[in-house]
């Protein structure tokens, strides 16, 4: 057990690596150049920013020269855009994306995991029907058409909603219940067709032989294999809710990481562009490996010791 | 003994079993007809509308009347052909990056599978590797590279090859999402495949096409490829809906495709903003969208469950 | 009157298809202690005609058209409702089935899934419930009962399974096993343990069991009576002897004749030509006519189907004079 999590913990620093030189070479690549912000910048001056900010180094000791100061200092180097570290613009805005991302999550799985158990074992009937329908729904209508509706219709309408803005708890609800729908939809299909492929297999007719009644029959026998497939879902679905949304912290105006990111890439700053997709790519391996685990937990033929293929 | 047989083995192929199961599927069968007509009037009726980017001040946000059957965006354009030719664009993005993707998964997947061993190993911890990427950040960060090239490309064929400038942009401008998109979208497939290749090349018919000398390679490509369309096919029909929903994703944030071109992320960007006085700019292409998203999905979920060999047996 | 009498009993799968008549009029009956077989290729009918007893299918696409199944005089199985029916199920009849490896649930560990029956039936607390479950694990030769107790499944080979299920379906003493071809998956060597191990359990516990296979030479070795059935019918059923040795209907002498032991050395293996009938279709006349090489083809009953008669004391065959002669 130990080995396998320090195994994958190796490799997930392998991941990050890969993930640093794509964004990285992604990153030069990109067209225009920081600092166009500021108007009518002399070439001194600009190259001034440039040696401050080591951009004036070659692209290989540029290349060397973050990592090694994210492992000796800890620094994560300044925004060129906000002239801030980027561990700072991280750690003010994480938490906002992590309480939203949280309850997203929550909405999602007190919505998505029943929807789906109770339509595998009302199969083909008017609430399977319903309930997938419904399923589909949130997946084809997109957060950027649910958000600004919610907005109008609910938010205007209910006192203590507020349409947009980050202050009282009550602002969490519309954001998280826009950002927790779509996963709600994916969790209740995964749910379901795990459930099926579980309540279609023997050893069902085994526990039925036995005499055991049918709500037992799904909590005691089926569920644990049927929500497998959720659980490997919920990792890097995790991940993504809890590293914020661009869209909903857009809509919203929730103050959180993902917009971040897009003003990086709009702004041509690509220390802040790093630092995100590095954290990021950071809570996908921590989240892969946690249902990893999990999925060990709850299967006792995955064993953890010896998954190396 | 044999006339026996032969009546069972005259029996349907396995593609067109699964037609005739289809074809029972009420859902899917209407999907594919809701998909044919949104094509049809995205390809072909489109050319016979007005002009999507024809700019009327005078005349903005004017409700339905027989100019415009559905009124006018914010700056008086015919919203109907604008979610017609942002149709385009978005069904274009959803088929051409799905093409990219399947292209590359279907061949890395089938190699890692057929070789096997260490290469099978080494190509596989790739995948894994990009599998931990997010793949939207790398997918904007992609873009906003290409897009620059696309548009050096762009004003070289206007000067090199007269060809019309808004043409020219239109195609160039979207060209980079297809490619994004395409390039980072292979990684499930190839898993899949692999699995699959890597199970067919056990088979019996494998050998005998081995040991009727046909090399490894045409073995590859002839016999075990063909076999793994099955689940391809579901694949590649629900990874379509999945690239549109990411072009608009891209286009809502100003990352994808940019104005006047539009799609329907712009569209339902646009409309967003106007929600509370014209909420039609918003409804209209929500609901376009959002029945193609609907269509694409039930009919990959039909062809899922009717190429599925496991469920037929129930 | 025995311990378990079936009636006529029809299941119909109601199917896109068609109605496909997997089960079309079987009667038999268990006697208490004694041993029943029931024979047949796949898909004629013999699993479903348990499964139906036992409430195990899915319904839909099955139905139950007709009959009943008279259990100890009192309860009819197919129409006492599944709140009866589930205290009878696991507690005074067990089953055990094909496929060791896919019955047991992979996720549970073999102790919560073997005391189940007791805590469900017998309200026995766990601890209690473990002792006996050792004991019964014990008693079917499973090595070290207390310590691979709390193993799962997948630590098993598909003979220790099938042991642990036999226990898993005698540990609440039950009146009758349904036995569903419990040695098809296994290897030939662990066959005969098992056959063995089923018997010894049998005549210490005194249970009746419905032994369910495609397989004649296990039937010889432990059954008292055999039912054959063909395309959702029972063709033949006498004793064990008689079948052996006076068969009577041309689907079993077929069966026999196509056992390797019974083959004259050198001689080419017989085999039944063709496929069992269509069950989605309506069959009139005699269902084996088109595959009947040992009788008379020409003289089966092509307009009516044969009626069961009993030809000798005991010994029951569908009157078919094509099959008969």
């Amino acid at each position: 057990m130990l080995r396998f999590i320090i195994n994958r913990l190796l490799q997930g620093l392998l991941v990050l690596f890969a993930l640093y030189t794509i964004t990285f070479f992604l990153a030069k690549a990109m067209p225009g150049e920081p600092f166009t912000t500021e108007k009518n910048i002399s070439e001194e001056a600009k190259a001034y920013q440039r040696a401050i900010y080591g951009l004036d180094k070659s692209l290989f000791e540029q290349y060397l020269r973050y990592p090694i100061n994210i492992l000796t200092k800890g620094s994560f180097a300044l925004s060129t855009s906000k002239g801030r570290p980027v561990e700072d613009i991280i750690a003010q805005s994480f938490p906002n994306s992590l309480i939203l991302g949280l309850s997203a999550l929550g909405i999602a799985i007190c919505i998505g995991v029943p929807l789906g158990v109770i339509s595998a074992i009302r199969k083909n009937s008017w609430v399977d029907w319903g309930a997938m329908s419904i399923a589909m729904i949130g997946i084809c209508v997109p957060a950027f058409t649910v958000g600004p509706l919610l907005q109008i219709y609910i938010a205007s309408h209910l006192p203590g909603l507020k349409v947009a803005g980050w202050g009282s708890p009550a602002d969490i609800i519309l954001p998280a219940l826009t950002l927790g729908l779509t996963t709600a939809a994916y969790l209740a299909r995964l749910t379901r067709g795990g459930m099926l492929e579980i309540l279609s297999q023997d050893f069902i007719r085994t526990a039925k032989a036995k005499g055991v009644p049918s709500n037992k029959l799904i909590t005691k026998h089926a569920l644990r294999g049927g929500l497998l497939p959720a659980i490997a879902f919920i990792g890097p679905s995790f991940a993504a809710l809890i590293s914020g949304s661009f869209i909903v912290e857009t809509i919203f105006q929730v103050p959180g990481m993902g917009q971040h990111f897009v003003n990086a890439v709009i702004a041509r700053d690509e220390f802040l562009l790093l630092g995100v997709a590095l954290f990021f790519g950071f809570l996908i391996v921590i989240m892969n490996l946690a249902a990893d685990i999990l999925t060990g937990i709850m299967d006792p033929r995955v064993r953890l010791g010896s998954n190396q293929k | 003994m044999t006339n026996q047989i032969t009546d069972t083995e005259a029996g349907t192929s396995l593609w067109k079993d699964s037609w005739l199961r289809m074809r029972k599927n009420r859902i899917a069968v209407a999907s594919i007809i809701v998909f044919s007509i949104t094509c049809f009037f995205c390809f072909i009726v489109a050319w016979f509308c007005k002009d999507p980017n024809q700019v009327n001040l005078a005349n903005k946000f004017s409700g339905p009347s027989s100019e415009h059957w559905i009124g006018t965006d914010a700056l008086g354009r015919d919203l109907f052909s604008r979610i017609l030719y942002g149709g385009q664009v978005s069904i274009l993005v959803g088929l051409i990056a799905t093409t990219v993707s399947v292209t590359i998964g279907i061949i890395y997947g089938a190699l890692a599978g057929f070789f096997g061993g260490k290469i099978d190993s080494i190509m596989m911890r790739v995948v894994d590797t990009l599998f931990s990427i997010p793949f939207l950040m790398i997918v904007i960060v992609l873009q906003a590279v290409l897009s620059e090239w696309s548009r050096e490309t762009s004003v070289w064929i206007v000067s090199n090859l007269n060809w019309d400038k808004g043409f020219t942009d239109r195609i160039t401008n979207v060209l980079p999402l297809f490619f994004a998109l395409g390039l980072l979208g292979w990684l499930t497939l190839a898993r899949i495949v692999r699995a699959q290749v890597m199970s067919l090349k056990e088979r019996e018919f494998v050998e005998a096409a081995t040991s009727l000398g046909l090399t490894k390679l045409t073995v590859l490509f002839r016999h075990i490829i063909p076999n793994t369309l099955g689940p391809t096919v579901v694949y590649a029909t629900l990874s379509v809906p999945g690239f549109i929903m990411y072009e608009a994703t891209l286009s809502y944030l100003g990352l994808g495709v940019e104005s006047p071109n539009s799609s329907w992320g712009i569209l339902i960007k646009e409309g967003a903003n106007y929600l509370e006085t014209n909420s039609q700019l918003l409804i209209f292409p929500g609901i376009i969208f959002s029945i193609t998203l609907f269509a694409l999905n039930f009919l990959g979920d039909g062809l899922r469950d009717a190429l599925d060999v496991r469920a037929s047996k129930d | 009157m025995s311990l378990l009498e079936v009636n006529n009993l029809k299941t119909y799968f109601h199917t896109r298809n068609g109605i496909v008549r997997a089960v079309d009029g079987v009667s038999f009956s268990v006697d208490k202690g004694k041993t029943i077989g029931i024979v047949g290729e796949s898909g004629s009918g013999k699993s479903v005609s348990c499964y139906s007893l036992l409430g195990l299918l899915p319904m839909p696409p099955a139905k139950i058209e007709e009959g009943e199944a008279i259990f100890d005089r009192s309860t009819d199985l197919l129409s006492c409702g599944e709140k009866v029916l589930r205290t009878i199920r696991g507690k005074r009849i067990g089953m055990i089935f094909q496929d060791p490896m896919t019955s047991l649930n992979p996720y549970m560990r073999i102790a919560d899934q073997i005391i189940e029956p007791l805590c469900l039936h017998m309200k026995m607390d766990k601890e209690k419930a473990l002792k006996k479950a050792i004991h019964s694990l014990d008693e079917v030769g499973i090595p070290e009962p207390d310590n691979r107790i709390n193993m799962y499944p997948h630590e098993f080979s598909g003979g220790m399974r099938q042991r642990v299920m036999i226990a898993m379906a005698l540990i609440t003493n039950p009146e009758i096993l349904i036995a569903d071809e419990p040695t098809t998956a296994l290897d030939v060597t662990i066959q005969k343990q098992i056959l063995d191990l089923i018997q010894t359990r049998q005549k210490e516990l005194g249970t009746a069991v419905i032994f369910i296979t495609h397989d004649l030479a296990v039937i010889s070795e432990i059954c008292e009576e055999v039912n054959i059935m063909y395309a959702g019918r029972i063709v033949e059923k006498t004793d064990t002897k008689s079948l052996f040795r006076t068969p009577k209907h041309a689907y079993t002498r077929s069966l026999l004749k196509s056992i390797p032991a019974n083959q004259v050395k050198g001689e080419k293996l017989y085999t039944i030509p063709g496929l069992p009938p269509d069950t989605s279709q309506i069959i009139r006349g005699c269902a084996f006519r088109e595959r009947n090489q040992i009788g008379d083809q020409n003289q089966c009953l092509t307009n009516s189907r044969p009626e069961f008669k009993e030809v000798e004391p005991g010994h029951w065959v569908q009157n078919c004079p094509g099959c008969l002669s």
